[in-house]
C-alpha cells in the first residue's frame, strides 16, 4: 500500500440558497480523524463530497491531498448498511471492486481477509445467512481488499448492537493501521475509542476536540477516554438543548 | 398456485356449468354439457392436438423472441440516458394502439402461418417486459450506487454484476404477465387469418355449428395457458429466490 496521504478541504457548501456549512477539515496522514455532529449538520455530505458522490448541493472550494496527487481511486468506502450483494458469496462479496472494474481477483488475497475478519468458515455463504456483525466484517473486508491509502466510514457500527460494535470497533482499528480514516459517527464513545483527532461539526464551525493522551485505540476501561466520552456526550447535549 | 387449487377450482367451474345447462335447459349448440365437450374432445383428440401444438410453438416463441427483444431494450434504455429519453415516449405512446389492430396488418405482411402469431404474441408482450425489468434496472439502492462509483466501477460491469442480478424479481413479473398475454396474441392472430392452430379450429367448429369442438379447443387452450402460468410463475420465485440470497 502506498504512504496514506492527508487531506484538506476548505469551502462553503449550498442546498438552494442556504448555507449547510462553511468549514476547514483536514484529515491528518495515517490518522483516524471521528467527526461528531448533530444529524442533519452535514456530516455525511462532507464524507460524500470527498468522496465525489452525489451530495443534492454545489460546493464551492477545494479538496487537496497533502502529497499533491489527486483523491481519484485512492479512497475507500463503506457505509452503515453492509451493501452486500445477496445473491454472491461472502467469498464474491469480497472481490466485487474487482469485478466491477473488469479485474481478475486475487483470490489468495480474499482468503487472507476472510480470515483477517475471522469469517474463513462463512465464505461461502449467502449474506442472509450471516449475523449483523458478521455482515459487517465482511463489509469491512471488502473495503480492505480494495487496499486504498485513505478509508471513509460513515457509521458503520451504528446498526450493530453494544457488543458487536466493540468488537467491530477493536477489528477495524487493526486492520486498518496506517491508513487515513475518517470516520463519520454519533456515537461519543467510539469517537473517544478509536480517534486520533475528533472533530466536532456544527453549522457555524469545525470544532478540534481535545482527543485523549492514550494512543488508539483505547480500551473499553480507558479512564481518559471515559472522560472525553463524557465531555463530548455533555457538549452535544447543550447544544441539541440551545437549538 | 399448486395442482391442488388448480384442480379444486376446476371442478367447481365444472360444477357451476353443469348446474347452468341444468337450471336454463340451454340447447346443446348453444351450450354443451361438459360430458359433451368431454366426448366431443375424445373424439377429434387427434385434430385438437395438432392445432394445440402449434398454438403452443407460436406463444413458446413469441415469448422467448418478445423477452428477449424485451430484456435487450431495457438493458440498453438503462444504460444510456440519451436512449432512455428518445425511446420510452416512443414505446408508451405505441403501447396507445391496440395491437389487436395491428393483427390484420401482421398477418398481410408475415403471411397465414405462424410467423404472423408470433409476431402478434411478441408485440403483446413486449412493452411489459421491457417495462417490468427497466423498472427492476434502474430502482437500485443508492448505496450501490456510491460503492460501485467509490470502487471505480465500470458501467457495464455495474450493470453485468449488480443491475441485472438486483433486477431478475422484476424480470420475473414482467414474464408471469407475458405468459397471460402471449397465447391471446396468438389466438388473435389465428381468428384473424390462420390455417392451423386453437383460435382457427374455434373458429371453424364455430362455423360448423359444433359447439362442442369448439368448447373442447377453448378449454385445451386454458389448460395450456395455466400450464404456461405456473411454469413461468416457478420461474419467476426461482429468479426472486437468487437475488434475494435464499439458498434452494
Amino acid at each position: 500500500m502506498p504512504a496514506p496521504p492527508g487531506i484538506t478541504l476548505k469551502g462553503q457548501h449550498r442546498i438552494g440558497n442556504a448555507v449547510l456549512f462553511d468549514a476547514v477539515l483536514r484529515l491528518p496522514a495515517g490518522r483516524w480523524t471521528c467527526l461528531l455532529g448533530r444529524s442533519g449538520v452535514g456530516k455525511s455530505t462532507l464524507l460524500r463530497l470527498i468522496l465525489g458522490l452525489e451530495t443534492g448541493g454545489v460546493f464551492s472550494g477545494r479538496f487537496t491531498a497533502t502529497d499533491g496527487a489527486g483523491l481519484a481511486g485512492r479512497i475507500s468506502y463503506m457505509a452503515q448498511s453492509d451493501l452486500l450483494l445477496p445473491w454472491l458469496s461472502v467469498r464474491e462479496n469480497i472481490c466485487i471492486g474487482a469485478r466491477l472494474r473488469g479485474q481478475r481477483p486475487d483470490m489468495t488475497v480474499v482468503d487472507d481477509l476472510l480470515h483477517r475478519v475471522h469469517l474463513s468458515e462463512h465464505a461461502d455463504k449467502k449474506p442472509n445467512a450471516l449475523s449483523g456483525g458478521m455482515r459487517q466484517r465482511a463489509a469491512l473486508a471488502r473495503t480492505l481488499f480494495e487496499d486504498r491509502p485513505v478509508v471513509f466510514l460513515d457509521e458503520p457500527f451504528s446498526a450493530l448492537d453494544a457488543g458487536t460494535r466493540s468488537t467491530m470497533q477493536a477489528l477495524a482499528a487493526e486492520v486498518l493501521t496506517g491508513r487515513t480514516v475518517f470516520l463519520v459517527t454519533h456515537d461519543p464513545a467510539e469517537a473517544a475509542r478509536l480517534g486520533h483527532q475528533i472533530i466536532v461539526m456544527s453549522a457555524q464551525d469545525m470544532q478540534v476536540w481535545p482527543a485523549p493522551g492514550t494512543p488508539a485505540p483505547r480500551a473499553l476501561d480507558d479512564r481518559q477516554a471515559m472522560a472525553c466520552q463524557t465531555r463530548l456526550l455533555a457538549h452535544l447535549h447543550a447544544t441539541a438543548a440551545a437549538s | 398456485m399448486k395442482a391442488r387449487d388448480i384442480l379444486l377450482a376446476s371442478l367447481v367451474g365444472v360444477g357451476v356449468w353443469q348446474a347452468t345447462v341444468w337450471v336454463t335447459g340451454a340447447p346443446h349448440f348453444i351450450l354443451p354439457s361438459p360430458g359433451r365437450v368431454a366426448l366431443a374432445a375424445f373424439d377429434s383428440r387427434v385434430l385438437i392436438a395438432e392445432n394445440a401444438w402449434i398454438t403452443a410453438v407460436e406463444v413458446a416463441l413469441g415469448l422467448l423472441i418478445g423477452t428477449f427483444l424485451g430484456v435487450v431494450t431495457a438493458i440498453q434504455l438503462a444504460l444510456s440516458k440519451t436512449a432512455e429519453r428518445l425511446m420510452l415516449p416512443i414505446l408508451v405512446f405505441t403501447q396507445s394502439v391496440p395491437v389487436f389492430a395491428l393483427a390484420p396488418l401482421l398477418t398481410l405482411w408475415f403471411g397465414y402461418g405462424m410467423a404472423s402469431k408470433i409476431a402478434m404474441a411478441v408485440l403483446i408482450i413486449y412493452f411489459p417486459v421491457t417495462s417490468a425489468f427497466h423498472d427492476g434496472l434502474t430502482r437500485i439502492d443508492r448505496g450501490y450506487r456510491d460503492l460501485s462509483h467509490a470502487m471505480a466501477a465500470g458501467k457495464y460491469h455495474f450493470m453485468r454484476h449488480v443491475q441485472i442480478p438486483n433486477a431478475l424479481p422484476s424480470l420475473g413479473s414482467g414474464l408471469k404477465l407475458a405468459a397471460v398475454y402471449a397465447p391471446i396474441g396468438a389466438v388473435i392472430g389465428e381468428w384473424v387469418g390462420a390455417s392451423k392452430g386453437l383460435g382457427y379450429l374455434m373458429l371453424l367448429a364455430n362455423g360448423r355449428a359444433k359447439i362442442d369442438l369448439m368448447f373442447a379447443s377453448l378449454i385445451v387452450l386454458a389448460c395450456l395457458t395455466v400450464i404456461l402460468h405456473v411454469a413461468v410463475g416457478a420461474l419467476a420465485a426461482r429468479l426472486t429466490r437468487y437475488a434475494q440470497g435464499v439458498e434452494t
